[in-house]
């Protein structure tokens, strides 16, 4: 880690409580500590229900935490992040917009000339290699496609911080191969701090420089924190190869595994009870 | 069932159906008429007499008379429609407050407004369009509302996250949403402008189709008041295709807009 560099983003003991419907406090997540350096790429994994998404949300200043802090570059979280981009899980592209201005609203709103937004958004929508759909309209667009200018949308607008809940989660394995790649290439030409959310653990590994793992809710802790060396640029198909990422692999998946468990039995009880 | 079958059989409806009812109009069965002319005229009858209007040209008149009504009808309504509805969805307080009020004005049946507005507006066209308003109103207002409430939060989140304030969100994403439920509300909509115009007509004016169908009736001419409701339902039919043409251009970023009746 390059300590000469501020931390992007510094969670520091950040707990998130919701008031439920009975007027219940249910905890989410409990007293997270964690630290993304400038440049890193960090991938949290935890079992379904856990609070991934509750602390990206915190780190994004969508949430406020009830008790602990939120630093980002060092100044305390006041509001939304205005650092940060956010690749949300479900679809959050405008449906009335075509592609372009889709990825062009987030210059537009800040007040650059349409004109220039666009063959900016164009030039985006070439590296996502959807340069010939920019007339679509999102419905027009397959599930990989409709994440590819949502990667667009939110890496045109060059934040500092990029903030990543389950993003290629609806699709399907070989467009997550390939979506991953052109990630780590788009990650690779101008390394940004990246805070990705994950439940599928080989992907956290081929990603990220660290892998951290939650505890299964409620009162989600941060259990664990391992530091990824395979070298980079990598191939997210190849590296899945190598006998250090199956190492890996085996040692973090020992302690994920009663946590998956625990997460799945909880998840069953509650459809029991309800 | 290719094409020109489909065709051929619709149109097979329409003749045997015209047939039937000329035939029993014209023959007596069994020494009398199953159908009396009185009563129920018959289709060369009625088409002369739509031919007589539409060759005379006095009917131009009425259906422009109607056009004008329910286009007026249609632009005050929604326009009104849109901007309170907005106003209650993004002011939650202010829908809380006149909640009951908008569910009693909507509970009404609209045509016992009639009397008033005549009796307010004159005979003259303002009385049917201020019915036809109170009927698109309502639709366009309910739309509106439940297209700005219904906003996901995910999209609403990612605006956010782009940066945009509150002022950009209404324009860029609440405004959108609200017109598409306008959009996908417009037959709807513009029916009830007709149906405001021509019943308002109906009940007490000088013009119109509605005044047209009023006064064959007053004279028990059954012919024409059949020939006045073939127009009125061809009239209705042309705007409805022109409504769809509209909505096809309008709502072409949504799956369901295409070929959707």
């Amino acid at each position: 880690m390059d300590t000469a560099q501020p931390t992007a983003v510094a969670l520091d003991d950040a707990t998130v409580a919701f008031r439920l419907a009975d007027q219940r406090v249910y905890t989410a997540v409990e007293k997270a500590r964690l630290s993304v350096a400038h440049g890193e790429f960090v991938a949290i994994v935890g079992p379904t229900g856990c609070g991934k998404s509750t602390l990206l949300n915190v780190a994004a200043g969508l949430l406020k935490p009830a008790a602990g802090s939120v630093r980002i570059f060092d100044q305390p979280l006041t509001g939304l992040n205005r650092d940060a981009g956010y690749l949300f899980q479900a679809d959050a592209l405008f449906p009335w917009k075509t592609a372009i201005d889709n990825v062009a609203i987030g210059l537009e709103i800040k007040g650059a000339p349409r004109a220039m937004a666009l063959e900016r958004a164009q030039g985006w929508l070439t590296s996502v290699g959807l340069g010939a759909f920019s007339g679509r309209y999102p419905h027009m667009l397959s599930g990989g496609q409709r994440k590819r200018v949502g990667l667009a949308q939110v890496l045109i607008r060059d934040p500092k911080i990029l903030l990543m809940d389950e993003p290629f989660g609806p699709l399907d394995a070989q467009t997550r191969q390939i979506m991953g790649n052109l990630l780590l290439e788009l990650w690779n030409a101008d390394r940004k701090a990246v805070l990705f959310v994950t439940h599928d653990l080989e992907e956290a590994i081929a990603l990220a420089d660290r892998v951290v793992i939650m505890s299964a809710g409620p009162g989600a802790r941060i259990i664990g924190d391992w530091k990824v060396t395979l070298p980079r640029p990598r191939d997210i198909s190849e590296v899945r190869m190598e006998k250090q990422f199956h190492e890996l692999h085996r040692e973090i998946w020992s302690v994920l595994k009663d946590e998956v468990m625990k997460g799945y039995a909880q998840s069953s009880q509650v459809a029991e009870a309800s | 069932m290719s094409r020109m079958t489909l065709l051929f059989w619709q149109l097979m409806v329409a003749v045997v159906a015209l047939s039937l009812w000329q035939f029993f109009a014209t023959v007596p069965v069994f020494g009398r008429m199953l159908l009396p002319p009185f009563f129920f005229s018959n289709p060369v009858d009625v088409a002369s007499q739509i031919f007589r209007w539409f060759y005379t040209g006095v009917i131009w008149k009425h259906l422009i008379i109607t056009l004008w009504e329910s286009v007026l009808a249609f632009v005050i309504g929604s326009v009104g429609g849109v901007l309170v509805g907005f106003w209650f969805a993004r002011q939650p307080r202010v829908a809380a407050i006149f909640d009951p009020y908008v569910k009693m004005v909507n509970a009404l049946p609209r045509v016992v407004l009639a009397p008033i507005f005549t009796l307010w507006l004159g005979l003259g066209i303002w009385s049917k369009v201020a019915l036809g308003v109170t009927l698109v109103f309502f639709i366009v207002f309910f739309n509106v509302y439940q297209g700005v409430k219904e906003v996901s939060n995910t999209v609403l989140d990612n605006g956010r996250m782009l940066g945009m304030n509150e002022r950009q969100l209404t324009r860029h994403v609440y405004w959108p949403s609200a017109l598409s439920w306008m959009f996908s509300s417009l037959h709807t909509s513009v029916g009830f402008a007709v149906v405001g115009a021509v019943v308002g007509e109906y009940l007490g004016s000088a013009a119109g189709l509605g005044y047209l169908i009023q006064q064959a009736e007053g004279v028990f001419d059954v012919g024409a008041v059949f020939a006045g409701m073939f127009v009125l339902s061809a009239f209705v039919i042309l705007i409805d295709i022109g409504v769809t043409l509209v909505e096809r251009r309008l709502l072409v970023w949504r799956p369901t807009a295409v070929g959707r009746d």
